[in-house]
């Protein structure tokens, strides 16, 4: 469980430390506690995995080219390419969702090249064609989300 | 012209910017200094690390520096991916609309296909079913004339999920 300081910390921090000399020693300022008690909290909830990780989040365009894909995967054989697609390096993400077309991953390569062979490759294992959806423009703002009193807390 | 020079302007080395992206991309030390942890490893001084750092944000290839919340864990396991058929003209005004919701963590514009007439992309994300639903609709009425039509992907099961990580570099 939660208590207050932790969500404090998380609604502090989770759009961006202070960038300066001993981040986390500001960090334990401002929320008014000691840097060793915010050390061992940051622990705890990495330990618990309440945070995935501190640090940089990477624009996707890092990666050099990436898209997001489909396939329309008939029921009887989600399971089969499910391993086929999950096999691929260049996918890191893969979600199976209501709709025809079923399964969707993000693909990520060091460039376009890469990336168009690692799709047809998921397309000749598979035998099944890909909706391929390169992002044009991206109105993204923050990833953020409250954890207020509201947030039902997993743990 | 101004003759100050904005952080943005200056080119960073890309190796440079690799190697910081490899040492950073799984998080940062809970060290007293985690700049000099990251210092000691690219040859450079923890004034230089930070820095580099504050380039790379400038520039948008770190779009932010924080402690980054599992939402799964904090119980927001909903997730719907709302697709709309957009009026061209009009996608960059609505996409910075609803990319700027507070339950939508990313808005793409995407190509249409034949069978698949969508241009605009927005993740949703709740504690509920009724949640998401919620927020379907509301994005529905922001959109008004200008969305011709609609469809929520809700996801039942992650196959697959690991953070962002480099390819090899591009020689292998």
């Amino acid at each position: 469980m939660l208590d207050e300081l932790d969500l404090r910390l998380l609604d502090s921090f989770q759009h961006g430390m202070p960038i300066c000399e001993k981040p986390y020693e500001a960090m334990a300022a401002t929320l008014n506690c000691g840097e060793d008690e915010l050390i061992c909290r940051l622990q705890r909830l990495l330990d618990e995995r309440i945070l995935s990780r501190i640090g940089p989040v990477f624009d996707h365009g890092v990666a050099g080219a990436s898209t997001l894909a489909a396939l329309a995967v008939p029921a009887q054989r989600i399971e089969e390419v499910a391993v086929l697609v999950n096999a691929c390096p260049e996918v890191n993400h893969n979600y199976l969702r209501e709709h025809h077309w079923n399964m969707w991953f993000v693909l990520t390569a060091a460039d376009q090249e890469k990336l168009d062979a690692a799709l047809k490759r998921i397309e000749q294992q598979t035998e099944l064609e890909a909706l391929n959806l390169p992002m044009q423009s991206a109105y993204f703002i923050d990833l953020g989300f409250p954890v207020g009193s509201d947030a039902r807390m997993a743990v | 012209m101004s003759d100050c020079i904005s952080l943005s302007d200056q080119p960073v080395d890309p190796t440079l910017a690799r190697r910081l992206i490899e040492l950073t991309q799984a998080g940062l030390p809970l060290v007293d200094d985690p700049w000099a942890w990251l210092a000691a490893r690219l040859n450079m001084t923890p004034e230089e690390a930070l820095l580099l750092l504050k380039q790379l944000q400038a520039n948008g290839l770190i779009r932010r520096i924080a402690a980054v919340p599992n939402h799964y864990r904090l119980g927001y396991r909903h997730n719907g991916m709302t697709v709309w058929d957009v009026d061209d003209a009009r996608i960059d005004e609505l996409g910075h609309s609803i990319g700027s919701l507070p339950y939508v963590s990313h808005c793409y514009q995407r190509p249409r296909r034949e069978g698949w007439p969508y241009n605009l992309f927005a993740m949703v994300h709740g504690l509920d079913a009724t949640d998401i639903e919620h927020y379907r609709y509301s994005i529905s009425a922001m959109l008004g004339d200008a969305c011709r039509a609609h469809e929520m992907l809700v996801s039942t099961r992650i196959l697959k999920k690991t953070g962002l990580r480099l390819p090899p570099p591009a020689s292998c």
